[in-house]
């Protein structure tokens, strides 16, 4: 999809006024935090499963090259074939040949974010190929032409009653003409109207939570089953999935299945956990007849060299966005790409640029919530600074904020003349807060004064505070 | 003109810093060949008995209905007992699985049992199941020949029937036994209730895409 990445600032002010944004994302507050620390709290050794995931990621991406191997000779030999794409064009591309191929008027597609990466919709659509998204929140969002807010609620920005309104404009051809407001009605409408895209799809597209090494088998996790119709029913299978979702073993799928649901929805396990490997076998009354894997690289591979590979460790289960303070304020819109919250902080200056999205790493608070909950221990914190350090040294910031923090780090190396500035600095602030000791309004600080007073210093600065205390107790 | 495989690979074995004979790829082949378990919950590793019963505790968790019964000549009542108590439609679609064909349909004369892939007005379905993981309340399900998949995914009613001692531990128990079963199957299918979606104001409802009702009928053998 196209980036507004660039546009965060804008993004981010218009979610603040959006009230219907607003209430989705207090909503989400009171939702998955509680439910994935309920699910780390019923599985004692839950903390050293999210070790064991870590470590096990660690090794598949420090022998990347050899399970690669490993797995496409797996899947060859399960009479799968393997698409390897460097760059999205070339994932684009793949699918469209083998849609062709199949001949493929209708493609349904299962929940991939690689999909949504690679803009694959538009792509199809232009072709003659009409995708139909059948996960319950892609469809929403499709019906509504908007990207995904989330990597596992797609459409948890949506209303209730805006789904109402979207099935009734875009279900009225179908003879369904009753605007609904429950949502079981809503569910049993969207099944009625996918089973027959189901039954006539000619190809299905699905992601791929993890591929394994050993078997050659892809995995996808899904609670409605719809990646499961979307596998089974049409000729053809495509998975589409980047370098990184690589594990050596069935067991050690089995250690990322443990973390995944219930850092997410906080599940023990997603209602259905689906491993593939091949098109059906000799005597199988269903199920695909081809299978082919579009394996992207799109910078992945790049990503190994330093010490952003732990971010190849993401598994995508949301749970940094869940409980992070800057997304719970904006949503995932305003981060203006496929990847939101935490992660996509750090992913997305990684896979569309740095120039491109420089203001994401500064969606932060630094609080480390996300991190804290991260399956993968991910240290998101730490990596966002390293891509504020390479804005910085791309010459990104505006002048303003180059001088400001050349200032900064000026003075933050002259201790005297620190403690001079601070002292005359809160006394001036103290002054201009008079009894009230707040500020309403602050020249160079309108950001935080346009919503908010500035409290004014009161007393000493921190460091004769620290110094007098030091001489108290020694 | 090189391969894209053999471009990307370059590039990964370049960030690697990867060298001839550095070890890596016998140790990735080794990691291969052991298939060692990581940390297994010590949850389900239990006696049978407690396996049983922590599996249907979990499963009720999620929505799973079941019921017990002594022998498999009687699921066929149990079955129509089921239907009948949920108004469901009397005909049903089986796997075309010889474990199922062995059971005595024909002391249930008003059921209409049809075996085959699923088709899409199927409303009811009945398979077995390959495995049934106490860890997580979970059914294991192999397609092949006598399990086509469609069972397990278009009808709005799925019904499994399961012997007792069909029952194991641990996901890792059920790569064992996957294992031991032989070639891969096209699809293993762990099943963990009935479909679900909270995509609507993120509020979980039961009864998405597949089947709205899963339940179990347990042989005790």
């Amino acid at each position: 999809m196209e980036s507004t990445a660039h546009a965060f600032p804008a993004n981010a002010a218009r979610a603040l006024t959006d009230a219907d944004l607003q209430s989705a994302l207090a909503q989400l507050q009171t939702g998955f935090p509680a439910k994935r620390a309920a699910a780390a709290a019923r599985m004692p050794e839950f903390e050293r499963l999210r070790d064991a995931a870590r470590d096990i990621k660690d090794h598949t991406l420090a022998h990347l090259d050899h399970y690669l191997e490993r797995y496409t000779r797996a899947v060859e030999a399960s009479g799968g074939q393997v698409h390897w794409c460097a760059t999205a064009e070339d994932a684009r591309q793949a699918v469209l040949a083998i849609c062709r191929n199949a001949g493929a008027r209708t493609v349904t597609k299962g929940k991939s974010m690689v999909a949504e990466e690679i803009a694959l919709n538009p792509y199809l659509a232009a072709a003659g190929i009409t995708p139909v998204e059948t996960d319950l929140g892609e469809y929403i969002i499709q019906l509504a032409d908007e990207p995904p807010s989330h990597v596992i609620a797609p459409a948890m920005h949506k209303t209730k009653d805006q789904v109402s309104d979207l099935f009734l404009a875009h279900h009225a051809k179908l003879g369904k003409t009753r605007r609904l407001t429950e949502p079981p009605e809503l569910i049993a409408e969207a099944r009625d109207v996918l089973r027959e895209r189901f039954i006539k799809a000619d190809v299905g597209i699905t992601g791929a939570n993890m591929l394994i090494a050993e078997t050659g088998t892809s995995i996808i996790v899904t609670n409605e089953g719809n990646g499961d119709l979307t596998q089974v029913l049409p000729k053809v299978h495509i998975v589409l999935a980047t370098l990184e979702k690589l594990v050596p073993t069935l067991e050690d799928a089995a250690t990322v299945l443990r973390v995944l649901a219930r850092s997410g929805t906080g599940q023990e396990f997603s209602a259905y956990t689906t491993l593939s490997a091949g098109p059906r076998r000799p005597g199988d009354a269903d199920g695909p007849v081809e299978y082919h894997v579009v394996l992207l690289d799109g910078g992945r591979s790049q990503m190994l060299a330093g010490e952003f590979r732990a971010m190849l460790r993401c598994i995508r289960c949301g749970a940094c966005m869940n409980q992070c303070p800057v997304f719970a304020a904006v949503g995932g819109h305003a981060y203006g790409w496929v990847y939101v919250g935490p992660m996509g902080a750090v992913l997305t200056p990684l896979l569309a640029g740095v120039a491109e999205a420089r203001h994401l790493p500064n969606a932060s608070t630094f609080c480390g919530a996300c991190e804290s909950v991260c399956p993968m221990r991910i240290p998101l914190p730490a990596l966002m600074r390293r891509l504020r350090e390479a804005a910085f040294d791309a010459g990104l910031p505006p002048a303003t904020e180059r001088s400001g923090l050349a200032l900064w780090a000026a003075l933050a190396r002259a201790p005297g003349l620190y403690r001079l500035g601070a002292r005359i600095g809160a006394r001036l602030l103290a002054r201009l807060g008079g009894r009230a000791a707040r500020l309403r309004r602050l020249p160079l600080a309108r950001g935080w004064t346009g919503t908010r007073d500035l409290p004014a210093p009161e007393g000493d600065t921190f460091q004769d505070l620290w110094r007098e205390r030091r001489r108290a107790r020694p | 003109m090189t391969s894209a495989r053999e471009r990307i690979l370059g590039q990964v074995r370049e960030s690697l810093g990867r060298r001839e004979g550095d070890g890596s790829a016998e140790r990735a082949a080794a990691r291969i060949a052991a298939r060692a378990p990581n940390l297994v919950p010590a949850r389900a590793q239990v006696p049978a008995a407690e396996q049983v019963e922590l599996f249907l505790r979990l499963a009720a968790e999620v929505q799973v209905s079941h019921e017990r019964v002594a022998s498999p000549a009687d699921v066929p009542v149990a079955l129509a007992r089921y239907l009948a108590s949920h108004n469901l439609p009397t005909r049903v679609r089986r796997a075309p699985d010889p474990a199922l064909d062995a059971l005595p349909w024909a002391s249930q004369p008003l059921l209409e049992v049809q075996a085959g892939k699923a088709e899409p007005d199927d409303a009811v379905s009945v398979t077995g199941a390959f495995a049934a993981i106490a860890e997580t309340g979970t059914l294991m399900l192999l397609s092949g020949r006598d399990s086509p998949t469609t069972l397990n995914f278009l009808p709005e009613t799925h019904v499994v029937v399961l012997r007792r001692s069909q029952v194991i531990g641990t996901l890792e128990d059920a790569w064992t036994k996957l294992r031991a079963h032989g070639e891969m199957p096209r699809t293993v299918n762990f099943i963990t209730g009935p479909s679900r979606t909270g995509d609507i104001a993120q509020t979980l409802y039961v009864g998405a895409h597949g089947p709205r009702s899963l339940h179990v009928i347990l042989i005790e053998d």
